[in-house]
């Protein structure tokens, strides 16, 4: 896999890959696994609880295993009370300790959607800052395993619209890995966007693979013909666009957002000022989506140095459909990519 | 009032005190309501009226390292809580020297120092957020106990189901407080429960209930002991339904169309000041002078809370965002 070079904050081991030097072959979801496990040999006050977190190992197979290491205390496994739970990790969280929460999808994050937004999001600004919520929600997100239309949106977007929290989407297996100790270090709520297409992902990671800092954008492309602006699944796409046009000789930067709130406007500036031209790709909808603010912040901070139109890439205004051919028409693909980034630069077909 | 005792304790002095929080509340309260007319305060206001004897007989049985959760009528559960009442009538007035820095009003009182988490104005919001609570206590293995006051109207809510089921299944302890004033805003409790007899629902979920005279602030400090004695020994949480009455509307906006003038009339007369108030006069444990000594100590307090809250300050708009997270975060 391709990988920048997110900053490190710290160096800490993974356990299990201590005794190697050199970089080993592992799982997206192996990374995430590594993440928590770390975390909670590191402080005593993480804990994680989800719904079938524990004996069934996670929905999408992250915490396999975890539980029988860390005990039904601490793999705390949640009936189907999301709200329930959800709001339980704000009152922990309060209270000192440093609880993981895991929402099997985005789609049923919805349900407790109500701790999320009118507490932990709420409460240290109405509360005159008494009362902080370092709390860590981390949820599934986005199609591509023909889960059909309740299990399969990118509303990841959406949650970047409330302040008071932050919204992280890890695309590469170092911030699988090092974006959870970060956010739990962080005195506020911080949610945790990961796509399923990106679980079976298989890569190297750096033996001394750690935390890493999680409110830069990162380049994962260096070019200077077209600003291709992504994140999570939509960075591997976006970035086989890249290497598509390259074939054209176009050269394509590709930014990899990382963090949806804060948006890391300086380093979007930066790349469009250089490039002139920019396509925004997004699993998300177009309507009212995290691309349509991240094309205002473009055209109210870099419109004079715009040579064309910023272009954008999204799922379609549909509910995602189950069979396949119909999903991935759904969602952003690297020919849709390719075309949009052809015609930001008047080579449109 | 002194900090929890395990016996009961019939002295005069206890009674009296018992007394005086509810008056204090009440008096408190009708300043509220005068001071919203003059548009002091805005925004919603819920008062309590009628509900002070559950409050009163709750609280003071909370140890200071206990923790208590409630909602937007919460007014009096911060009161006897030992929120300083010139800090809660600051807020009220959205003044920055508020227990809140202004910015939550009258529905979002919070006070770290006396581990009072909030007003909650989501009905049913605010029990998940205890259940936290005291799950890091049970995790932590600490002794506390988290009281969460909600009304009959939460517990329709899901959030109220799968909160009682987390905290029995989990045994954490958590004191379930309902204040049933037999209305959700117009609507009558028969209006939205098939079940209107709310503690027999702890009981789906294996936990201990009793039902107990909200109007009668010895019994409810009597239930309150036995329930907080059985949280802090079993580590299981306990529902209390406290049946009471609200005298006044439910916000300042109410036309109070769904029921009869009648049947207010008919709860005043066992309103929990006139009812405990007659029955120490009854038994001569007070007298005349007590009352006057009473009503002067409260007067005074509310005379200094107006001026407090009056003479304070507002935010200025440069500060508007901050705390939206930590400071030196974001
Ligand atoms: C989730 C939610 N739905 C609706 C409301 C509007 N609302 C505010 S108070 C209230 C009635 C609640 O009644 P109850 O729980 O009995 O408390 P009471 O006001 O009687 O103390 C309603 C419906 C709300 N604040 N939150
Ligand atoms: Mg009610």
């Amino acid at each position: 896999m391709r990988k920048g070079q997110p900053d490190r904050l710290t160096t800490g081991l993974m356990q299990q890959i201590a005794d190697r030097s050199e970089p080993v072959e592992l799982s997206y979801r192996e990374a995430v696994r590594a993440a928590i496990r770390d975390a909670m040999i590191r402080d005593e006050r993480v804990f994680l609880m989800g719904e079938d977190v524990g004996r069934y190992g996670g929905c999408y197979a992250v915490s396999k295993g975890l539980q029988a290491e860390f005990g039904p205390e601490r793999i705390r496994d949640a009936p189907l009370a999301e709200s329930g739970f959800t709001g339980a990790g704000v009152g922990a969280a309060i209270a000192g300790m440093r609880p993981i929460v895991e929402l099997m999808t985005v789609n049923f994050s919805l349900l407790a959607l109500d701790q999320i937004l009118n507490s932990a999001a709420t409460l240290r600004h109405m509360s005159g800052n008494q009362f902080g919520v370092p709390l860590v929600i981390r949820m599934a997100t986005g199609a591509g395993r023909q889960l059909a239309a309740q299990h399969s949106h990118s509303l990841e977007g959406w949650y970047a619209h409330i302040p008071g929290i932050k919204v992280l989407a890890p695309a590469t297996l170092e911030d699988a890995r090092g974006m959870l100790w970060t956010a739990l270090q962080d005195p506020d709520p911080v949610l945790i966007f990961e796509n399923i297409v990106l679980y079976n992902m298989m890569g190297k990671l750096a033996a001394d693979a750690g935390p890493v800092e999680i409110a830069k954008a990162a380049v994962r492309h260096a070019g200077r013909d077209v600003s291709l602006i992504t994140y999570g699944g939509s960075l591997w796409k976006t970035l086989e666009a890249a290497s598509l046009l390259a074939a054209e000789n176009i050269e394509a930067e590709v930014i990899d957002l990382r963090s949806l709130r804060p948006l890391d406007d300086a380093t979007i500036i930066a790349s469009v000022s250089k490039t002139r031209r920019a396509v925004i790709i997004d699993e998300g909808w177009r309507s009212g989506g995290i691309s349509a603010e991240i094309y205002a912040r473009i055209v109210e901070q870099a419109f004079w140095e715009l040579d064309a139109p910023p272009g954008r890439v999204c799922s379609e205004e549909t509910p995602i459909p189950y069979p396949r051919h119909l999903e991935q028409a759904a969602i952003p693909q690297a020919s849709k990519i390719v075309a949009a980034a052809k015609s930001a630069l008047g080579r449109g077909g | 009032m002194s900090a929890a005792v395990d016996k009961p304790r019939l002295s005069r002095a206890h009674e009296l005190d018992l007394l005086k929080q509810m008056i204090r509340i009440r008096r408190f309260e009708d300043a509220c309501a005068e001071l919203y007319t003059q548009e002091k305060i805005r925004g919603f206001l819920h008062l309590y009226d009628g509900e002070e004897a559950v409050a009163a007989g709750v609280i003071p049985l909370l140890e200071s390292r206990d923790r208590i959760v409630s909602t937007y009528r919460e007014h009096g559960h911060a009161l006897m809580r030992g929120v300083p009442m010139k800090a809660a009538l600051a807020e009220m007035y959205g003044k920055q020297e508020g227990c809140s820095g202004g910015r939550g009003g009258s529905m979002h009182l919070f006070d770290r120092a006396t581990n009072f988490y909030g007003g909650n104005a989501i009905v049913g919001g605010g029990l998940p957020m205890a259940v936290g609570l005291a799950l890091a206590d049970h995790m932590r293995k600490e002794n506390n106990v988290t009281a969460c006051f909600f009304g009959d109207g939460a517990v329709a809510e899901g959030e109220f189901h799968e909160s009682l089921n987390l905290a029995a299944l989990w045994t954490l302890p958590v004191l379930f407080v309902c204040e049933n004033n037999l209305y959700a805003m117009g609507t009558a409790l028969a209006l939205s429960e098939s079940e209107t007899d709310i503690h027999l629902k702890a009981a789906s979920y294996r936990i201990a209930s009793e039902a107990v005279d909200g109007m009668d602030v010895i019994a409810v400090e009597a239930a309150a002991r036995r329930a907080i004695q059985a949280v802090r020994q079993t580590g299981k949480p306990y529902f209390l339904e406290c049946r009471t009455y609200r005298f006044r509307a439910h916000s300042m906006f109410d036309a109070q169309l769904y029921r009869d003038k009648a049947e207010v009339e008919a709860w005043r007369k066992k309103g929990p000041i006139l009812r405990f108030r007659g029955w120490l006069e009854a038994n001569h444990m007070i007298h005349p002078e007590d009352i006057a000594r009473i009503e002067a100590e409260v007067a005074a307090e509310i005379a200094d809370a107006v001026a407090f809250a009056e003479a304070g300050t507002w935010e200025p708009v440069e500060t508007l965002a901050r705390f939206t997270y930590a400071e030196g975060t974001a």
